[in-house]
């Protein structure tokens, strides 16, 4: 931990002194820029930055949550990204990865919120339990809702990783017990940054970091909150499996021809079509592979409360309120049944409640037939 | 026995930009809903072909895109029209809150919902445009497909490079994502097919039991009422 430092390294300094070449450092900035969809001129720009600008400090809190978030970070496929950017230069404090623990990590953290107030950025993983006054999750003694709050409060600008943090995740599905609430909802007076995804890729975690260190602000953002860069497609509109999809090419079980041939999985429940996510065009693990690459269709992990949007092998989602067995179709064409049946009977019950009414104007068109030749 | 034969008068009813909006609305509709319910529920067609010269699934997905072009304007079109328009397609047809209106509500859901034979069912209780519960339902058949377009449209807004769906994306952070907003979108379409089996049918009764021509005023324009009633302008419809 290097908050005793009077005036830190900066980025360029810390991987230059880590071991790293020159060259290397060039590399990294270079696939940074690509992955953040810049042109080539921001190579430039990035490891200018990252040359003048002091390393910014790091707060990385933990609450409710599996650590497969810190887990995608330390395998993204460049290792500055994991030597220098997460454990050596920038972590102040982090339960996970750091060497010291207990009193002293917490007092590493407590400095680091004194030092640098205003200027650290806080990262969290995990969402927040706001049930039972959130003694569902304590850290040091304090709950996580209490932690969060103090590590906030000094907070340049939160990034939320995952799903957990940024829309609650598997511990915020129905019936939620814990009333885990994602960060965006408990503070609302900082730039929050969204990063959904169980976990989210680790590039794109890179590609935020770089972003937010090299620039000093957030990358774009969109309506929800999350960077345009990586969650502007969706899976759907970037799957190597589409050309299937439009030719209506389709697995229909899993042990099917066309799941050999690798048709498209729409109808074994893929949820690409509805998922915002780079996991068709990053791919994962040093880009080898992806889901649906693999053969099983897209979770949806990256959607807010995915756990609740339906069953995950079929294509129709359930309509709440009407059993697990029904959905959408079959509600409707029962209703469709009804309202038909219901038309029915009144067009039987008209020509017995309305037979005078109708009897008489075909009398009256009758005489009218005599009149005419 | 003889029965009198009322004589009847040729009403025009139905402007030409109202019956056109009327089938293009029925075709564009009838377009959404078949290509709509294979995109909820694709059928296992040639599932032994190659890929490379298939597109169905594609062009269906086309097909509903651009009907779901057409049927918004066609909206657009007749929101216009209530405007510009008649009497009978003028939009206060569709606010039917006035005490008169409401009167013709009150004799509609007796009369012709509820099947009673009311004593005073005299000709002035016909209406000769739409009738207060025809029109107040198609008050609820426009927010309705209000709601099937903006869904539509966030959903499409993605893909688009156009500023006219994009005016909808607001849409989806609303929902919390696409997954609701395609769920809601298949559930109102049921609403859409529910609507036209009652709507349909209620023509056919009108037609079956007035006997003034329901169903081919939305052809030719014209419906028929009682020559007293022109004579005495005892009207409900100004
Ligand atoms: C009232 C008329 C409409 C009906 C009945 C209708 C029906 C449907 C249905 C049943 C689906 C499948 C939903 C699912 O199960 O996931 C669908 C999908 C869709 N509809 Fe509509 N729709 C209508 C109007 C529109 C309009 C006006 C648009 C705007 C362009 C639109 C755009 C879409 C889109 C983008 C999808 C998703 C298709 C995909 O990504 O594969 N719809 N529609
Ligand atoms: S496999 Fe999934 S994401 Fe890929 S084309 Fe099919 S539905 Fe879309
Ligand atoms: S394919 Fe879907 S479920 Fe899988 S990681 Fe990507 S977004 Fe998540």
């Amino acid at each position: 931990m290097s908050i005793s430092k009077k005036k830190p390294d900066t980025y360029y300094e810390s991987i230059i002194k880590n071991g790293f070449s020159r060259r290397d450092f060039m590399k990294f900035t270079a696939f940074m820029a690509a992955y953040l969809g810049y042109e080539t001129s921001a190579i430039g720009q990035i490891s200018e930055a990252l040359k003048t600008t002091p390393r910014l400090p790091i707060i990385w809190e933990h609450y409710q949550e599996c650590t497969c978030c810190s887990e995608s970070f330390i395998r993204t496929d460049h290792p500055i990204v994991a030597d220098i950017i997460l454990d050596k230069v920038s972590l102040d404090y982090t339960l996970t990865l750091m060497a010291a623990s207990g009193h002293q990590a917490e007092a590493a953290k407590k400095a680091t919120m004194e030092k640098y107030k205003g200027e650290y950025i806080l990262c969290v993983e995990g969402s927040v339990p706001m049930g039972e006054d959130g003694i569902y999750c304590c850290v040091a003694g304090k709950t996580a809702l209490q932690q969060l709050q103090e590590a906030a409060a000094g907070a340049k600008a939160i990034i939320a990783w995952g799903s957990c943090a940024s829309s609650g995740c598997v511990q915020s599905a129905k019936p939620n017990p814990t009333n885990a609430t994602p960060i965006h909802k408990i503070i609302t007076d900082k730039p929050i940054i969204r990063v959904p995804g169980c976990p989210p890729i680790g590039e794109v975690m890179a590609g935020v970091i770089v972003h937010v260190i090299a620039f000093g602000k957030l990358p774009e953002l969109d309506r929800q909150g999350r960077p345009k860069a990586f969650y502007a497609k969706r899976v759907h509109d970037s799957c190597y499996r589409r050309p299937y999809f439009d030719a209506g090419l389709f697995v229909e079980e899993f042990d099917d021809e066309a799941a050999k041939k690798g048709h498209c999985l729409y109808k074994v429940g893929c949820k690409g079509p509805v998922t915002y996510n780079s996991c068709g065009s990053i791919k994962w693990n040093n880009g080898v592979s992806y889901p649906i690459q693999s053969g099983h269709g897209c979770f949806g992990c990256s959607e807010d409360n995915f756990w609740d949007n339906g069953p995950i092998y079929e294509r129709l989602t359930n309509v709440p309120g009407f059993g697990i067995e029904a959905n959408a179709d079959k509600v409707g064409m029962v209703a469709a049944g009804v309202v038909a049946g219901a038309a029915a009977g009144h067009a039987i019950a008209s020509t017995m409640s309305k037979r005078k009414e109708h009897k008489e104007r075909v009398d009256s068109g009758k005489d009218v037939e005599k009149q005419v030749d | 026995m003889t029965t009198i034969s009322h004589e009847y008068k040729r009403v025009f009813v139905w402007e030409v930009p109202v019956r056109i909006f009327h089938w293009v609305n029925f075709l564009a509709l009838f377009a959404l809903i078949a290509t709509g319910i294979l995109i909820g529920n694709p059928p296992a067609l040639m599932s032994g072909a190659e890929a490379t010269n298939q597109y169905w699934f594609g062009i269906n997905r086309f097909i509903h895109f651009a009907a779901g072009y057409i049927f918004t304007l066609n909206l657009v079109y007749r929101v216009f029209w209530s405007f510009m328009g008649n009497k009978y397609a003028n939009w206060k047809v569709f606010f039917p809150f006035s005490k008169k209106r409401r009167k013709n509500m009150g004799h509609v859901l007796k009369s012709d919902i509820l099947l009673q034979n009311p004593k005073n069912s005299d000709f002035s209780n016909i209406s000769v445009g739409h009738n207060a519960v025809a029109s107040f339902s198609y008050l609820v058949f426009f927010i309705l497909v209000l709601a099937q377009i903006a869904t539509g449209f966030a959903l499409y807004a993605d893909n688009a490079t156009w500023w006219f769906p994009k005016l909808f994306a607001w849409v989806v952070p609303l929902f919390g994502g696409d997954a609701l907003v395609r769920l809601v979108h298949h559930i109102l379409m049921w609403f859409v097919i529910i609507f036209s089996i009652v709507h349909v049918y209620l023509v056919f009764y009108h037609d079956w039991l007035e006997g003034r021509g329901e169903v081919s005023s939305m052809f030719g324009g014209f419906k028929f009422v009682r020559k007293e009633r022109v004579d005495t302008k005892k009207d409900l419809n100004d």
